[in-house]
């Protein structure tokens, strides 16, 4: 999958062969881009922006080695940031004490429950554990039933109150037997419960201080779209949680929740849900997960799309040429050139560093331009690049060549050189004094 | 536009707005274009008076109302685009009213419908079917229970399919819920086939004169070919008891989803032609703006929302009130 990103991401860069770093040109539309598809992926909006800054500061002016591709430096500075936010792939249970206690905690529907029974699973299997299981979700119909074939199934035992309607107490009871039962591990399965629900907050609260765990296990579904943020910010405010499980990843959700939660809360990924089998459990892998969230849909074709349209090099070349007023008929229909160049305007102005907002809502068809193109075609190539020797007598012969008037020529270098004046301006800062001129909107129209 | 207006920009994207005259005029102005600049959605600046352009302000502030809602890229940018034109004609005057326009452009791209209780009639001398499908978790048997107790209210005799016969208790769990409301169930053992659930179920329901029957089934999720072949079984076979059951196929989608719901609804369609969608979990923080696309790009209607575990908790669909949440904060 990451190879396949790598591939795509340098096509994208191509144009950059021999530019040797990566410049803000042309990072900040791929960086748009890249914000739109962590955005399609579930990554909260805030963290989205917050992420594609720091890619960005990390790639501009990054020298790009003779080895590697810039499309490969860009990937990997994304792949290695988003790895480094989600954090170690140590992520070890806290098992030390006799018993280990762990709370498990989350919304309704999360995986809670499966999960529960597949941690007990996972401790006797990989850590020669007898864990206890305990039902302690008094609300939802069944959950005391769905825990106690769980722990059948995974041959360990559960602890209920079937009269008990008090989770509190249920918990602390719970862990008084497994210490005379010898079990090292117990796992307390709670009731799902909203961020937003006091009543249901207070009490898991309450049944942390009273059971004083080792570890609190956040299940999140990783489906969860912008609200992960909001939940896991409460979670982990009421809670001050250990650790994170992911659920659902057997799904083909991208799961940009994880980035969301990491980054929100700081706290690591220990484990995901990989089926409803009590077998589906896996430790989390931090770059697997940054491949999933990046390598998967349409962020790289848009990116590309972006990026082929624009020539780096040619931008460069007429910054320049407009910082010493050599700025040409040439280099104007080069531009024009460029815009048509790129098919579906709609589609893709804006995607264009330096068009894109100019041009985004017009309709521009290539006869727009025929006026101008011809005109400049029939200039010889010493007038196109020293436009003040247009006299009277040229003019009149470009006219012809045209078939325009002499009239639309001096319209056309008038606003030739209006044009260089503001672009100049640009260049020097001036640009209070060039929205000024787009204000009065004196500029004449073509 | 004119051309020149064009191509002047062409290098305005590039620029870095130096500060050394610090009017307030010019700060608000970079503000602005700093703001386009992280802008998702690539718009113009225009100071032109009486509002025919949306400002930049205006747009990041929709853009992340849009965003946060879970609305997704696509459909915001729909919906933004649809706003533009509509800005474009009728202009705006401030903020507030802005919101207003936007409102009614969101409210425009959702379909509803109407209460089932009301379509029951619609079938005569049979039971009125449902079958209720989504992937895991999401709230599929408790809406039943909801939608069970709604009925039996409005006088209807309900039967309840337990076709959910894989996950652990799911069985139990319908059965309280039956108690609960007072309605009948059919089950059979643990693990067994659930289309010969849902065909036992209906055959019961027609043999007692029942108006609706509610098939729960197994939460599932739609990558998984052999579990959605399963779906497709368990409706094909209510056709042979009831010809054109099951009449209804609710989707139950969780409103803390993100963009994924969006191929749940797309896959849970192509293989049982969903018509219509709960929309549960609202009683929380999130906000279920991804029903919006599915709505429109599907024509999907969403029916019902569930607003808490209880089983008075489930409401009609009301454009107006969603759309107006996505705006509270
Ligand atoms: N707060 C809230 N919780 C809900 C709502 N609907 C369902 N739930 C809870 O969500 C959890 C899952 O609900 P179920 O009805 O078991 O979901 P399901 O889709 O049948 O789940 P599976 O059959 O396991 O796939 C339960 O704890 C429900 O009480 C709702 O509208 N609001
Ligand atoms: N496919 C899949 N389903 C899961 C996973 N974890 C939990 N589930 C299912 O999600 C639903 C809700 O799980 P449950 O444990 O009851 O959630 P709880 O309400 O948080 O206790 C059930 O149908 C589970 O079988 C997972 O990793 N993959
Ligand atoms: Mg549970
Ligand atoms: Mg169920």
């Amino acid at each position: 999958m990451f190879e396949n990103l790598s591939e795509k991401l340098d096509k994208a860069f191509k144009v950059l062969k021999g530019q040797g770093s990566i410049s803000e040109i042309n990072v900040a539309q791929t960086m748009k881009e890249i914000r739109k598809a962590l955005i399609s992926a579930d990554v909260d909006y805030k963290t989205a922006k917050e992420f594609t800054a720091t890619v960005k500061e990390k790639a501009l002016g990054q020298e790009v080695l003779t080895t590697l591709k810039p499309g490969e430096l860009l990937t990997k500075i994304m792949k290695d940031e988003l790895a480094e936010l989600m954090g170690s792939s140590s992520s070890e249970l806290n098992l030390n004490s006799k018993p280990a206690i762990i709370l498990v905690a989350g919304l309704q529907g999360s995986g809670k429950t499966t999960f529960c029974g597949k941690l007990a699973f996972f401790l006797k299997n990989n850590n020669k554990k007898s864990p206890l299981l305990v039902a302690c979700d008094v609300y939802r119909p069944a959950a005391i039933d769905q825990i106690s074939v769980l722990a059948e199934q995974v041959s360990a035992e559960v602890y209920k109150e079937i009269e008990n309607k008090d989770p509190i107490s249920i918990s602390s009871n719970a862990v008084k037997y497994a210490k005379k039962n010898n079990h090292d591990v117990v796992i307390i399965d709670t009731a799902g419960r909203l961020a937003v629900d006091e009543a249901m907050m207070t009490e898991i609260t309450n049944i942390k201080s009273s059971i004083n765990p080792d570890e609190i296990l956040f299940v999140v579904d990783s489906m969860t779209g912008q609200d992960a943020v909001n939940t896991a910010k409460a979670f982990n405010h009421r809670l001050d949680f250990n650790g994170v499980v992911l659920t659902k990843l057997d799904g083909d959700t991208r799961g940009g929740a994880a980035l969301t939660i990491r980054s929100v809360v700081d706290k690591p990924i220990k484990f995901i849900g990989t089926s409803e089998k009590m077998e589906g459990l896996d430790i989390f892998h931090p770059d697997r997960m940054a491949s999933r969230i990046l390598g998967m849909g349409d962020v790289i074709s848009l990116v590309e799309r972006a990026q082929q349209q624009f020539d780096e090099q040619e931008a460069r070349k007429i910054q320049k040429k407009i910082a010493k007023n050599t700025f040409g008929f040439d280099d104007f229909l080069k531009q024009i050139q460029q815009i048509k160049k790129m098919g579906n305007i709609k589609d893709l102005a804006g995607m264009i560093p330096g068009v894109g907002k100019a041009i985004k809502d017009v309709d521009i068809d290539d006869d727009a331009f025929k006026g101008i193109e011809s005109i400049i075609y029939s200039m010889t190539p010493y007038e196109r690049s020293n436009p003040n020797v247009l006299n009277g007598s040229r003019k009149k012969r470009i006219a012809s060549g045209s078939g325009t008037n002499v009239q639309e020529i001096n319209q056309l270098i008038k606003q030739f050189s209006q044009m260089g004046k503001m672009m100049k301006m640009m260049q020097g800062g001036g640009a209070s004094k060039m929205m000024e001129m787009m204000k009065g909107n004196n500029l004449p129209r073509f | 536009m004119a051309f020149f207006d064009k191509i002047k920009n062409l290098f305005n994207n590039n620029d870095k707005v130096s500060s050394e005259e610090s009017s307030q005029k010019q700060k608000k102005l970079e503000k602005s274009l700093e703001k386009t600049k992280t802008s998702l959605f690539n718009k113009i600046t225009k100071t032109v008076v009486g509002k025919s352009k949306i400002d930049d302000n205006d747009l990041d502030d929709i853009e992340e109302i849009l965003i946060t809602s879970d609305i997704g890229v696509e459909t915001s940018l729909k919906i933004i685009d649809r706003l533009e034109k509509r800005v474009e004609k009728d202009k705006y005057i401030n903020s507030d009213e802005l919101t207003d326009i936007l409102k009614k452009e969101i409210e425009e791209l959702l379909v509803v419908s109407k209460d089932i209780t009301l379509e029951v009639d619609s079938v005569e001398n049979v039971p009125y079917v449902i079958m209720v499908v989504g992937v895991n978790g999401v709230g599929k048997t408790t809406t039943i229970g909801k939608l069970a107790h709604k009925f039996k209210k409005a006088g209807l005799k309900v039967v309840l399919g337990a076709a959910d016969t894989f996950r652990a208790a799911a069985v139990d769990q319908l059965v309280i819920w039956s108690e609960r409301v007072g309605v009948d169930i059919v089950k059979q053992a643990m693990g067994s086939d659930p289309a010969s659930v849902a065909f036992d179920t209906i055959q019961s329901a027609m043999s007692k004169n029942a108006d609706v029957v509610i098939i729960d089934t197994a939460g599932r999720l739609h990558n998984k070919i052999n579990l959605m072949n399963e779906l497709s079984k368990i409706k094909n076979v209510m056709n042979k008891v009831v010809t054109n059951a099951p009449h209804d196929v609710l989707l139950v989608l969780d409103a803390s989803t993100g963009q994924n719901a969006i191929e749940q609804a797309k896959q849970f369609s192509s293989v049982t032609q969903v018509n219509s969608l709960a929309l549960t979990k609202l009683d929380g923080t999130a906000k279920g703006g991804v029903v919006i696309g599915i709505s429109d790009q599907l024509q999907i209607p969403v029916r019902y929302i569930g607003v808490g575990e209880g089983m008075e908790d489930l409401q009609m669909f009301n454009k107006e009130d969603f759309v107006n949440t996505l705006f509270n904060n």
